[in-house]
């Protein structure tokens, strides 16, 4: 399963996605820069990701948790999510995602 | 507050689970700390991100919440009566003529030691500042006016313009305090709806209704003015509608993420914000400076507490013999030493 990530340079990289990982873990792995400064506890938003090309509509809505997390991101968008709470499966085998502004 | 020089044995930067244990080991050798955080409290990332969420990899608590873990560490160091600064910032190191070091902090706080050592994680907890250009430049402009990330007075904010941005408990806290004595008072966040408590979100609303507050969904997109003069904002909703803005001041309200900050400028020998040690003594490349925890690098580093806790005990027996060059250390286990039993007091 594929993930394709743009970095805050504007590269896109292909990661290999791992059925049960987060994003945020495939993203770090890549060596992409995201701070994920609480470790994936969803108590930070530093994981802050837009999700592209259609794919946000496509995943499991975030939890409450998740939403009042993310008014403490920077630039949040519509298509905003926090990358530890995206969980990878073959469902999102192709997604797209761009990490957002520090 | 700044007082008389402090004189002690070892001064600490970070009061997380790794400073407050290294309290401990230190201790059990008869040295004396003093520690340093720019946080109000102690326990680090684990209190200030994570206080009731579990942690299951403490050998020996198969579960433990960061405030817990927190709790029991300041109860193991209880009998050694480390003098903690809190909200305050480690500025500047220095090393004095007789070989000790001289930290200053933020608030004038002077500790001189003999010892070093940065427990600082990742470094120092500071507002999050939003990805708007240029934005730097309108900090620290003076009382009331340009890009404040907290308020020390709010008399300073009487009679101004004000502009806040966020969702949680501060930015909705500040809206409140704020409003009556600000000449018009706008919240701005990227939804309507908010993470902070339901009381103040009620009250904030109630000051909409009044006409004391106005509250758009939007974020700031531009910032004008001259550097140090704000004159005003652009605004952007979701639809990408673009909007000028006037105002004298910007609150933006987003927590705090984590920047190495000021350690980075003390001389210490850094690889990609993260500090060299050695695996036995975990020092710096600079004699008497010790780094353990998140902060330091070496082969196979595994950023776990566990790791943190060893790397103090280590620490500690180097930095023995730096404090106490004509002194024999002696290795001694707390289960049967009563010389060590009697320092923690149960003997």
């Amino acid at each position: 399963m594929k993930i394709h990530a743009i970095d805050r340079q504007g590269k896109e990289h292909e990661l290999e996605g791992r059925d049960g990982w987060s994003v945020m873990e495939i993203l770090r792995d890549g060596g992409l820069d995201i701070a994920a400064e609480c470790g994936g506890a969803c108590a930070c938003a530093t994981c802050h990701v837009y999700i592209n090309d259609g794919w946000f509509e496509k995943l499991p809505k975030p939890s409450e948790a998740e939403i009042d997390m993310l008014d403490m991101a920077l630039a949040v968008e519509p298509n905003s999510r926090l990358s530890c709470q995206v969980i990878c499966s073959d469902a999102t085998d192709g997604i797209k995602v761009t990490v957002a502004p520090e | 507050m700044s007082a008389a020089p402090i004189e002690t044995d070892v001064v600490i930067i970070g009061a997380g689970p790794i400073g407050l244990f290294a309290v401990f080991e230190l201790g059990l050798l008869d040295l004396k700390c003093h520690l340093v955080d720019i946080l109000d409290r102690p326990g680090g990332q684990c209190t200030e991100l994570y206080p009731e969420k579990p942690i299951y990899d403490i050998p020996g608590l198969p579960i433990v919440t960061g405030q817990e873990l927190t709790n029991k560490l300041l109860e193991q160091i209880k009998p050694f009566d480390a003098q903690f600064h809190f909200s305050e910032m480690a500025t500047s190191l220095e090393k004095l003529p007789d070989g000790r070091w001289k930290l200053k902090t933020d608030a004038g706080t002077e500790i001189t030691a003999h010892v070093v050592v940065v427990a600082a994680g990742a470094g120092s907890f500071q507002p999050k500042r939003p990805p708007v250009p240029g934005i730097e430049t309108f900090e620290n402009a003076g009382d009331g006016i340009g890009v404040h990330y907290a308020v020390r007075k709010m008399e300073t904010f009487r009679g101004k313009n004000i502009l806040i941005a966020g969702g949680g408990d501060s930015a909705l806290d500040w809206v409140i305090n704020l409003a009556p004595l600000a000449k018009s008072m706008t919240l701005v966040h990227h939804r309507d709806g908010f993470r902070a408590a339901a009381h103040s979100v009620n009250q904030m609303r109630e000051l909409e209704k009044e006409g004391k507050v106005k509250f758009h969904v939007a974020s700031v997109k531009a910032i004008h003015g001259e550097p140090g003069k704000m004159t005003g904002v652009t605004l952007a909703g979701h639809d990408k509608s673009e909007w000028h803005h006037d105002t004298d001041a910007f609150l933006p309200f987003f927590g705090l993420t984590i920047k190495l900050g000021p350690i980075a400028e003390f001389g210490i020998n850094l690889n990609e914000n993260l500090i060299p040690v050695d695996t036995a003594r975990f020092e710096s490349q600079t004699p008497g400076i010790f780094a353990i925890g998140d902060i330091n690098t070496y082969t196979g580093k595994l950023k776990l507490i566990l790791s943190g806790f060893h790397e103090a005990a280590l620490m500690a027996q180097a930095a023995f013999h730096i404090a106490r060059p004509n002194e024999k250390l002696r290795f001694q286990y707390t289960t049967s030493s009563s010389n060590l039993q009697k320092k923690l007091g149960v003997a």
